[in-house]
């Protein structure tokens, strides 16, 4: 049994001007020890995802349907307190979008990790000050520093305390959502460096939210692609990497910079769609150059290509054909 | 110092500085303490060749704003010269206005008034953020109509008007019709920024300075305005300096590199001799640290040969700034600053090290 199992999820905003189906029918699962990157760009629905996953969605939008089955629970059902007792950073933490904001200017660092421990387990302060120190030292932190303000650190610091509470009560499941857009390259690749550290040394599972497939290569075990609130394409990232599938997957591979590379340009023509008013059948369509008829009408099932799971019409006609 | 023909330049700033005052704070007046300075540009040389894309990369808070911005001169130096070669029209009225000259350049640093707003026209900037450079109250007409009016440029508004459809036209913004009346919120990301790129042309710009153009852009978008706007090179004969943090970008669209630290340039050369044989071990750090998108790397812990962190540019390090960072740092690193050793055709970095082998 999976250790998080998604089924058919959808969460939807009900904003005064329609339905934004930023979550549209998405399902996977993830292992223990395990890292998932859910790729997208900006309005596909990847961080409505990872916080629907720790029922954090923001109003106006809420779960509407499907199921979050972590540990065979279905966290959809549970009430609130529970969530917030129990699962919320206890089994499943998150490292926010914007970091470096992320931290109270006017607290001790030590004090928030203190915090987020105090809240979950009947400690004395002195053994979560302990604690905090342990952390912050995995993360690479001098333990001295517990007593800091975050102003007296740098942003790649900054990143790790925030990710030094995330680990604070020990999750089977950490969130990641952009947790280096706003680092240098250098910082980067240290902070890399630190969650491919933790994932081997405490089998912890990642799920990775971001838009830049380089980074997903350098973290990621499984990809799964997201367009306009549906996964098109999920698989071992070995298979999506040297194999990409969906026509979206192969036109964002082909976007990627690569360092020392052929010095061609290549992009998706067309914007990402409007999630009010989806466009019908496969959302890819628009800007998809294999478009048939059948993708302007229907939306695609999945089709299991030796492992990859891919959401394309394409696959079909290969079926029928041979 | 360098072997760049001159003649091949459009523009070049030599010797550059541009420093920040803080503000003292009490303690500082009552003791008599000088007020500190952000060195934000601390000593810089660089070179734009006509009709090629020069970058500048480094990490935030290095100073390629403000370099980008001072030798288009929308920052004042505090020390050097920014020399220009302008267009025919405007070389007359600098030639008899008696701008210094040197090399077949104008010294254009300390321009003011007329020739000031001349070289506005020519001089221009795309900015980092397409959602904060345009003003949300202003349709797109508008945004592109208001260069034409503060150079008073086109006789009527029907003139005018021409000139805003063929700049839209120019940036693929199509039907430029539809787009006319449209305001910025209604445009997407990618949009906007042609609208920016259509608005730094409008006047007939000679030099653009790119700051950060396209990082603001989703991945799959990003090749397409990268793509127009060495398309726009090509056709206006344009030039390019293009800030970027982004290596992997920068070694895709560009003929020269500058790579910055701290305030200096460290290492400059053509575009594949520095990614594929960088000298300084700045550069050779940033290489090893950029992302690659090959799944296998998830098996490795990548070692990037720095250490600590980037320090601030108000207490820059003495001698050469890199030497807290850098794994061969000697005696002569923490004492002296190095010079730029040519290392390679048209290559230059500026490392001890260099010296060493010779």
């Amino acid at each position: 049994m999976p250790l998080l199992e998604v089924k058919g999820l959808k969460i939807y905003y009900f904003t005064l001007r329609g339905v934004v189906k930023a979550v549209d029918n998405v399902s996977f699962t993830l292992e223990k020890g395990e890292s998932l990157a859910i790729v997208g760009e900006s309005g596909s629905g990847k961080s409505t995802l990872g916080y629907g996953l720790i029922r954090l969605v923001p109003p106006p939008g809420r779960i509407v349907e499907g199921e979050i089955i972590l540990d065979g629970t279905d966290l959809t059902k549970l009430p609130e307190s529970r969530i917030r007792r129990e699962i919320r950073w206890k089994r499943i933490s998150m490292v926010f979008q914007g970091a470096l904001n992320a931290l109270n200017p006017v607290k001790r660092v030590g004090d928030q990790i203190v915090d987020a421990i105090l809240a979950h387990e009947s400690v004395t302060k002195k053994e979560a000050l302990q604690r905090a120190m342990e952390l912050l030292k995995a993360v690479g932190i001098d333990p001295r520093r517990v007593n800091n303000y975050p102003h007296e650190f740098s942003g790649g610091m900054k990143q790790r305390v925030v990710i030094a509470m995330a680990l604070a009560l020990n999750p089977d499941i950490v969130i990641a959502d952009e947790p280096t857009t706003a680092l240098d390259v250098v910082v980067q690749a240290q902070i890399l460096n630190l969650l491919k550290k933790l994932k081997q040394e405490r089998k912890m599972s990642i799920i990775l939210i971001t838009h830049d497939l380089s980074l997903v290569a350098e973290l990621a075990d499984k990809v799964a692609i997201m367009y306009g609130g549906k996964l098109v394409e999920i698989g071992s990232s070995d298979d999506i990497y040297t194999d990409p599938k969906h026509p979206y997957t192969k036109g964002l591979m082909a976007s990627i910079p690569r360092l020392g590379g052929k010095k061609e340009l290549y992009w998706i023509p067309g914007n990402p769609p409007d999630l009010r008013s989806p466009p019908p059948g496969c959302r890819f369509h628009p800007r998809c150059p294999y478009a048939m008829d059948i993708c302007r009408v229907k939306e695609p099932p999945y089709y299991n290509i030796k492992g990859v799971s891919v959401a394309c019409w394409l696959f079909e006609e290969k079926k029928s054909g041979g | 110092m360098s072997t760049y023909s001159y003649k091949d330049l459009i523009l070049f700033g030599e010797g550059l500085k541009v420093y920040f005052s803080l503000a003292r704070s009490l303690t500082e007046v009552l003791t008599f303490k000088k007020g500190r300075n952000v060195r934000a540009v601390d000593g810089v040389n660089i070179y734009l060749p006509r009709n090629k894309v020069t970058c500048l990369v480094g990490e935030s808070g290095c100073g390629k704003t403000t370099l980008g911005r001072s030798i288009i001169g929308l920052i004042r130096p505090t020390e050097g010269r920014i020399y220009y070669k302008p267009s025919k029209e405007l070389e007359e009225l600098m030639e008899k206005e008696g701008v210094p000259k040197r090399e077949g350049f104008y010294d254009i640093t300390d321009v003011s008034g007329k020739i000031y707003k001349l070289l506005r026209r020519e001089l221009q900037i795309v900015f980092q953020d397409p959602y904060g450079s345009l003003n949300p109250r202003m349709t797109v007409k508008e945004i592109l109509e208001e260069p034409l009016i503060i150079h008073g440029i086109g006789e009527s508004e029907d003139e005018r008007l021409e000139m805003v459809i063929k700049a839209l036209t120019d940036v693929k913004l199509t039907p430029p019709e539809e787009f006319l009346n449209l305001y910025p919120f209604q445009l997407s990301g990618g949009q906007r920024q042609r609208v920016n790129i259509a608005r730094a042309l409008i006047l007939g710009a000679k030099v653009v300075v790119a700051d950060e153009p396209v990082s603001m852009l989703d991945v799959s978008i990003r090749a397409e305005i990268l793509k127009l706007m060495l398309d726009l090179k090509e056709n206006r004969d344009l030039t390019y300096l293009f800030i970027t943090h982004d290596l992997a970008v920068a070694s895709i669209i560009c003929d020269y590199i500058n790579i910055m630290y701290l305030g200096k340039i460290v290492e400059r050369g053509p575009t594949d001799e520095v990614i594929k044989n960088p000298k300084h071990p700045y550069t050779q750090a940033l290489l090893v640290a950029v992302p690659q998108p090959d799944p296998k790397g998830r098996w490795v812990i990548k070692e990037v040969p720095i250490k600590g962190e980037v320090p601030s540019a108000i207490n820059i390090p003495p001698g050469c700034r890199f030497h807290p960072r850098c794994l061969y740092a000697m005696d002569i690193c923490q004492r002296e600053e190095p010079p730029e050793y040519l290392v390679g055709k048209d290559h230059y970095s500026a490392c001890w090290l260099h010296k060493e082998k010779k």
